[in-house]
């Protein structure tokens, strides 16, 4: 596995803009010695998958909490697919009830972590999880 | 409410406590605190009523009038959400709180692209009068006040309750609306921005040169501290954040060559109730004073009025908990005692669900009952401001009005809010301060029960909202059904109209509600707005 520092694209995709999760997220990722991209609010998907091809990040983390995380993801995966991106993983975090959680992983998110997840945590698996 | 570090001797005794705010609390406060601050009652406090209203906007506080609750409501179709509002206005709410979904909030119709899966999910879809006409239907818009949380695009949607209040023969003097209207706080806290900072700001002062002139019983803008706060600023940046910006929408009406007194008396405010108990009563009562001094001081105002902080004080629900949640019926009622405590004008809390999404029939009946009960069976009608003239809460109080003007202070040397904002130097102190909150929470030094303390015990399942396609679906065909049957004839010259008083830099309100009642929608009008100002780029703040 290369030494160089993991590349994540934080993303707020569609119209919702609580994004204390996901500037939380950024500082903490930042701290854990990864490189953090912010995506800004209000991003259309298309726009978000461009975002990570151009940064060539490793990992897409979504950040959701109007609870339309369902949709969102599978769209942004089957973009993903389309353009070929298969060695980035996408995560979510935000409002996530636990139900929803095996649904996420069918549709191929890699990692869910619903708010007040440990940072550690969300650290670890993406650390155990990129360029596999 | 688990925001103040405890530093603990051994046996569990408490050596230090350190609110958010910076300030330690001593073990005991005695009258030599209020010689040591200099306490002086006139000056400090004056009567309930009295400049500069520390105690209180109202001689006789919740006696004279119980306090307005306005749980916010909204979700769906407007048939959904007109059939809550009587519910709630049934089960004895005396003011309503219109929560709009996304789409809406952000200035596209139900069928845009852009709306996909979010029509109606957290709040009622608007996209033509018409679907006002539906949500307030045999309500009395003339004795109920409805707050309309919106800010982009409040302009619109003011314009839209004028339209349907007239349609059901009440007059735009008689209605009493209260559009959030504060955009400055979505750019630091909530994210529901369109345009940029400077036009934005622009339509906010149009809705409030609009109010003074066509809709006295309106209130304009409601400043909200409570999104900078629930994004992560200490109550004292809260405070002084709101302040600032108010003064930045006063600025803008100042231009316009207005009289001070001729229109703040109808600026009201919406605050945060989230943290330690006496730091939040300090806070509010420190924020009465500062308001009024800053009107008085800095505008030159003379009439009290003018000098008023009239606040919505809503119960966080950033406080509130995914785990055992239950127990944020009981969190949610100490959030609304303090609020009652530090004698709010109008209280609304969070229902215990929403954590999770939108409350159901269920969990928001609990949250106005919690707010019932405080009135009715606990006493916190009995008297005004019961807490006035403790030793600890006057030095606190005194603490945290320090503290507000110095960040206050910080503002004004960066050039104010507007600059500050467009800088992102407020939006980055405030991720800085939501990062270091949760890092206390995760080390469990921040302790919230349930999360990092007394974690054990079952996990109750809870009823929850479901979202309904269904209801998307019925929304975006009745969209259709409107284009097709409405006069478009109509619609393209009330639009045409609008862009020209737009580019004219003319008060666009009268050319909103024109449209408004041409039914054109509330995505038409929006992209007049934005082929005119463009769109707000968010500053980089990593």
């Amino acid at each position: 596995m290369s030494t160089k520092p993991i590349r994540i694209l934080i993303a707020k995709p569609g119209l919702d803009g609580h994004d204390r999760g996901a500037k939380v997220m950024a500082h903490a990722l930042r701290d854990a010695g990864m490189e953090v991209i912010y995506s800004g609010l209000h991003q259309p998907i298309p726009s978000i998958v461009k975002m990570a091809v151009e940064e060539d990040v490793d990992v897409i983390g979504l950040s959701i909490m109007s609870g339309a995380h369902i949709p969102i993801c599978k769209k942004t995966i089957e973009l993903i697919k389309k353009e070929g991106l298969d060695r980035v993983i996408v995560v979510v975090g935000g409002v996530i009830p636990a139900k929803d959680i095996p649904v996420l992983r069918e549709i191929g998110v890699k990692g869910v972590f619903p708010g007040g997840t440990p940072f550690e945590e969300s650290i670890t698996f993406i650390k155990e999880n990129v360029r596999k | 409410m688990g925001v103040a570090r405890y530093i603990k001797e051994e046996k569990d005794r408490i050596k230090d406590v350190i609110l958010q705010s910076g300030i330690h609390i001593k073990p005991l406060y005695t009258g030599d605190d209020l010689k040591e601050i200099d306490f002086d009652y006139p000056k400090d406090l004056g009567n309930p009523g009295d400049y500069p209203f520390t105690r209180g906007i109202h001689k006789l506080g919740f006696r004279s009038r119980e306090w307005t609750t306005r749980q916010y409501t909204g979700f769906g179709t407007p048939e959904e959400t007109n059939k809550r509002f009587k519910l709630m206005i049934s089960q004895g709410q005396t003011g309503l709180n219109v929560a709009f979904d996304l789409p809406t909030q952000m200035g596209y119709d139900s069928d845009d692209p852009m709306a996909e899966g979010e029509v109606g999910r957290v709040g009622m879809a608007v996209d033509s009068l018409r679907d006002f006409e539906i949500a307030f239907k045999d309500i009395a818009l003339d004795s109920i006040g409805a707050g309309l949380t919106i800010n982009a695009v409040a302009s619109i949607l003011l314009a839209m309750y004028q339209a349907v209040a007239e349609g059901y023969g009440f007059s735009k003097k008689q209605i009493s609306a209260t559009p959030q209207n504060d955009i400055l706080k979505e750019i630091v806290g909530r994210g529901a921005w369109i345009f940029p900072v400077e036009p934005a700001v622009r339509l906010i002062g149009d809705v409030i040169e609009y109010a003074i002139k066509e809709m006295p019983r309106t209130n304009p803008v409601s400043v909200c501290g409570y999104h900078i706060r629930e994004a992560g600023a200490t109550p004292v940046q809260e405070i002084a954040y709101a302040i600032q910006i108010a003064n930045a929408y006063i600025d803008n009406v100042l231009e316009r060559g207005y009289d001070i007194d001729e229109f703040v008396a109808r600026f009201s405010f919406n605050l945060d109730v989230f943290g330690n108990l006496w730091e939040q009563v300090a806070k509010f009562r420190a924020a009465r004073k500062l308001w009024a001094k800053n009107i008085k001081e800095r505008y030159g105002a003379k009439n009290d009025r003018s000098m008023f902080l009239r606040g919505l004080f809503g119960g966080g629900g950033g406080g509130l908990t995914k785990e055992q949640p239950e127990n944020n019926i009981v969190r949610s009622a100490y959030y609304a005692l303090a609020a009652a405590l530090s004698g709010a004008q109008t209280i609304a809390l969070c229902s215990y669900d929403e954590a999770y999404t939108i409350p159901t029939p269920h969990s928001a009946l609990i949250s106005l009952r919690t707010l019932q009960l405080l009135m009715d069976e606990v006493g916190l009608r009995d008297t005004v401001d019961p807490l006035a003239g403790s030793y600890f809460i006057e030095t606190l109080t005194k603490q945290m009005e320090e503290k507000i003007v110095e960040e206050m202070a910080k503002i004004d040397t960066l050039g104010g809010m507007v600059k500050a904002i467009s800088e992102g130097y407020i939006q980055k102190e405030v991720a800085r301060q939501a990062y270091e909150f949760e890092k206390g929470v995760q080390s469990g030094e921040l302790i919230k029960i349930g999360v990092n303390k007394y974690t054990g015990g079952e996990q109750g399942e809870v009823q929850l909202h479901e979202y309904s396609e269904e209801s998307a679906i019925e929304q975006t065909k009745a969209l259709k059904e409107l284009r097709r049957t409405r006069n478009n004839k109509e619609v393209a010259r009330s639009l045409k109209a609008l862009d020209k008083a737009t580019r004219d830099k003319v008060n666009v309100m009268p050319y909103l509600v024109d449209c408004c009642k041409a039914y054109a929608t509330v995505g038409e009008m929006t992209r007049v707005f934005r082929d005119i100002f463009g769109e707000f780029v968010e500053p980089g703040i990593f």
